[in-house]
């Protein structure tokens, strides 16, 4: 007995170790992150609960499994015992397991009710998942911007080395103000994706054609990083979230320089449709873009993936007809991973996508598409 | 008594008597052992693809296979795992088994039986060969939740739906055979709180199998019809619901991961009594608690559905009807350890491995009821925590009970003692292997790693290169499982009749190797013994 429970002491303090080692781990995060909203430290607290109580069972549990097959073995106990049942004993077991559920419940039933507490926001955004961006929208600003992956792809290719935020970086976060309570509808394009940030405890799924509600109300102004939580195809692996937590008088300040961009993003927008590109300013352009938006499913060599991503060199689309080509880019296709890009892109980038696509990868028409012919196309 | 049996004329070439022999089989030996030959194959082919899918995420960046790729080697995996390597080892068993421990002659409908089988090979033929199609395998998970599956899928999507709707023909076909037969043709006197443990967690699945295929069915064609015939069930510009395709999967879904662990229940039922010398603990409370298991696993679907923006009262229904299973289930293991108790302990390779299942099962229940919990599940739902859970309660659950179940009958089955020496060899490697493999992955997910990703950021790299290290010994591990298999077929000592000397029941009143008929009169009855 004496060693067993030598045993059982050491492996509490390996446990207690397992669950404090975080810090000492430094990147190897072993436990549910606290987070920084009040929410996410009940839920830590009630994930330590459950965590503890069936680390208790369990010692209860497997030391009589571990007592019982070293002190019943045959060699000590060669003579087995003849009972099969006791009623008092199973009615005991049965009952006290129930207690524990409740001690359980109660706490968890009190922290989803306040969850499910959507009213009396301070801010609405909604967040509209496609293949495989965010969307984010300030619905009572009328200001909207996608969201990207950032990390470049030869990180992924393992040709460069990778950053501190690998795969976890964006090029436009969503910014939301601290201390105020921030409402999320979330919606999505194409098929069901989830947005996830762990020190929000949010997790919210996006379904197209339903729109689901949650909320966030962060107190520390910081970056929070995490990522899409529902396989969404090809590209379910890339497409992370940032949010960047700005003091409320900050916020504001964002919001009145997003409106400005937006007003001189639509001053360049007229000034590009007024000039006649040539190819040489055009290319460089398009092959940024292509590669930002493109390559994931034709590839940087335009070779394509299958039936499913067909291949843009010599393709009937990128060296036939310029106005399918252009339709095709602008509309996307239906029922397929091709989204419509006309929402996402300027005129300036399409026209430098396209005059790109149709000037590479063996493909030479020669032609060259203007950001007005895209404009018209609208 | 074997005249039909040989009536296969000998002029025949020796490979088409063979073939024949097998393919025209209706007897429940031979069908059990083609069930398990052919659940063994595929979860080497399932394995195959973990190793393929831990390969690339050994460590950050894409080296191996692209995201494309890796989505269908998952979805894959999961299908093969579920429908061709856990349920065809089950059905097996049950095959073999069932009538050796009711005292019946074969099972109810040969000739079912042998259709049930042989559609299978066909089913995972069509569902392999959409790998070398144009536009790949199915890339949606082994959840294929719509409309990813539907609008979004590869046109192999339909070689899926019919391959499915095969397996799901197999299983029912499979469920009705096994509840007739023990419901007609116990031995006399074999009441049904006589029958054993095996006998009647494998009657419940059964009956969870009739129930639940037949939605599973009705998901997939509704799929079809939505892929090709206009409907939109799931489709919300047509006036669907992507959800609904949600409840429906896992209407099926919950109870089917139940159909993959009842008989494991039952198997450590089996064996634990037999290698402590002890009878069962508890016998009636363990044939209510594996019903009330059943019977709640048709109300607690909507535990998979907790992020999907559920209403705050289903959100609760839902999570109190899961936590409830934690009874039935504590039920049974606190009934394994105090079979155990006091009992005159031995080790040999199926007491250690139905020991294994009920702890590393364990594990998998506890994380399960920390899943049940709404707040916690959001910050769980979706991630490496969810895999690893559900491995722990497939992997050292279903698969170490299948296999404590291969080592405890074979010497029956063939009429050789396998290896102990190996058999334990196997045992502990397997154990070292599933535990480096699974364990870290409750970390990644802990720390914020979602499931389903072909490449991670840096802070997961060292769980995940154990997990891989782990993974690979996992497969070696198995390979000296098909080698001490073979090697017991081939030869060994000779078993006994009884084989282990504290096992109870009828199967061991018959020789070693069960010769191919037997029972063909009723065996009677001690009317004293009972459980």
């Amino acid at each position: 007995m004496k060693s067993l429970a030598g045993g059982l002491k050491s492996g509490l303090s390996i446990l207690a170790l397992w669950v404090g080692a975080r810090d000492a781990w430094g990147a190897a995060a072993i436990d549910m992150r606290e987070g920084v909203t009040e929410m996410s430290s009940r839920i830590q607290a009630l994930h330590h609960l459950s965590l503890w109580i069936c680390v208790g069972v369990g010692i209860v549990v497997f030391g009589a499994m571990f007592y019982t097959m070293f002190a019943h073995h045959r060699s000590r106990h060669p003579t087995p015992a003849k009972f099969s049942d006791n009623l008092l004993v199973e009615i005991i077991w049965t009952l006290i397991p129930v207690v524990i559920l409740v001690s359980m419940a109660i706490p968890a039933t009190r922290a989803l009710i306040e969850i499910e507490d959507n009213s009396d926001a301070d801010l609405t955004v909604l967040v509209t998942g496609s293949q495989w961006k965010w969307h984010y929208e300030y619905v009572d600003f009328g200001i909207s911007y996608y969201s990207n992956i950032a990390t470049p792809q030869a990180q992924i290719d393992n040709l460069e080395p990778k950053g501190e935020h690998y795969l976890l970086e964006v090029d436009n976060a969503l910014v939301i103000p601290a201390d105020r309570k921030v409402r999320f509808l979330m919606t999505a394009d194409d098929v069901i994706h989830s947005w996830w940030i762990p020190d929000f405890a949010v997790k919210q799924d996006a379904i197209p054609g339903y729109i689901n509600e949650s909320w966030v109300n962060v107190p520390v102004p910081g970056r929070y990083r995490g990522q899409c939580t529902e396989l969404c195809g090809m590209g379910h692996g890339f497409m992370p979230i940032e949010v960047e937590v700005r003091p409320a008088d900050e916020f504001n300040a964002w919001i009145e320089d997003q409106r400005l961009a937006n007003e001189l993003a639509g001053e360049a927008a007229v000034a590009a449709r007024a000039k006649t590109w040539s190819i040489d300013e055009l290319l460089p352009i398009g092959q940024e873009v292509y590669l930002k938006h493109c390559a994931t499913c034709h590839e940087p060599d335009g070779s394509g993936q299958g039936i499913k991503y067909p291949a843009l060199a010599g393709s009937e689309i990128a060296g036939g007809d310029m106005n399918a080509h252009l339709d095709r880019v602008l509309n996307g296709k239906a029922d397929t991973e091709m989204q419509a890009w006309a929402p996402q892109l300027s005129d300036l980038e399409l026209a430098a996508v396209i005059t790109y696509e149709r000037n590479s990868f063996g493909n030479s028409t020669g032609d060259i598409i203007q950001p007005l012919t895209v404009y018209e196309a609208r | 008594m074997s005249a039909h049996a040989e009536s296969v004329p000998s002029q025949r070439h020796p490979l088409v008597a063979f073939a024949l022999r097998w393919l025209l089989t209706t007897n429940h030996k031979e069908i059990g052992s083609l069930y398990l030959w052919l659940s063994f194959g595929l979860f080497f082919i399932g394995g195959l693809m973990a190793m393929g899918i831990r390969l690339e995420l050994f460590r950050p960046g894409i080296e191996f296979f692209d995201p494309e790729f890796y989505n269908q080697l998952l979805t894959l995996h999961g299908l093969i795992m579920v429908f061709g390597a856990v349920m065809p080892a089950f059905v097996g068993l049950a095959n073999w088994m069932v009538p050796l421990m009711i005292g019946a002659p074969d099972m109810a409908l040969p000739r079912m039986n042998n259709f049930s089988f042989w559609i299978l090979p066909f089913a995972f033929a069509l569902l392999i060969s959409s790998l070398f199609m144009d536009g790949g395998a199915p890339n949606f998970g082994w959840t294929f939740y719509a409309p990813l599956s539907t609008t979004y899928g590869p046109p192999s999507t339909d070689f899926f739906i019919l391959g499915v709707h095969l397996m799901g023909i197999s299983s029912i076909m499979g469920a009705i055979n096994i509840i007739v037969t023990i419901a007609n043709m116990r031995a006399p006197g074999m009441t049904l709180m006589r029958m054993p443990l095996f006998v009647w967690t494998w009657l419940i699945t059964a009956f969870l199998l009739i129930m639940v295929m037949p939605v599973l069915a009705g998901v997939v064609t509704m799929m079809l019809t939505d892929r090709h015939f206009g409907t939109s069930f799931f489709e919300a510009s047509g006036g669907g619901d992507p959800v609904m395709f949600q409840h429906i999967f896992w209407f099926f879904g919950h109870p089917e991961v139940y159909i993959m662990i009842l008989p494991g229940f039952g198997i450590a039922s089996q064996i634990i009594p037999t290698f402590s010398r002890k009878k069962l603990f508890g016998y009636h409370s363990m044939v209510y608690a594996t019903a009330s298991i059943a019977i709640l696993s048709f109300i607690v679907w909507g535990h998979h559905m907790f992020t999907t923006g559920m209403p705050l009262v289903a959100e609760l229904f839902f999570m109190f009807a899961t936590m409830l299973i934690a009874v039935p289930t504590g039920v049974k293991v606190f009934n394994w350890v105090a079979t155990m108790w006091r009992g005159s302990i031995t080790f040999e390779t199926p007491m250690l491995f139905a020991v294994g299942f009920v702890m590393m099962f364990t594990i998998g229940g506890f994380s399960g009821l920390m899943l049940a919990l709404v707040p916690p599940d959001v910050q769980y739902h979706d991630t490496m925590f969810v895999v690893a859970h559900f491995h722990y309660v497939l992997y050292p659950g279903a698969i170490f009970g299948t296999m404590a179940a291969v080592y405890y009958w074979l010497p029956k089955w063939c009429g050789h003692m396998y290896d102990e020496r190996l058999g334990k060899l196997h045992f502990w490697t397997a154990t070292f292997a599933v535990n480096l493999t699974f364990f870290p992955m409750h970390f990644t997910g802990l720390a914020g790693m979602p499931r389903r990703i072909p490449d991670y950021s840096l802070q997961f790299a060292d769980f995940n290169m154990l997990s891989s290290i782990g993974a690979g010994l996992l497969g070696l591990t198995q390979i000296l499982f098909l080698f001490i298999v073979i090697k017991t077929i081939r030869g060994g000592k000779e078993a006994s009749a009884r084989v282990w000397e504290g096992a109870e029941g009828l199967e061991w009143t018959v020789p070693s190797p069960a010769p191919h008929h037997t029972f063909e009169e009723p065996p009677v009855l001690d009317p004293e013994a009972s459980h």
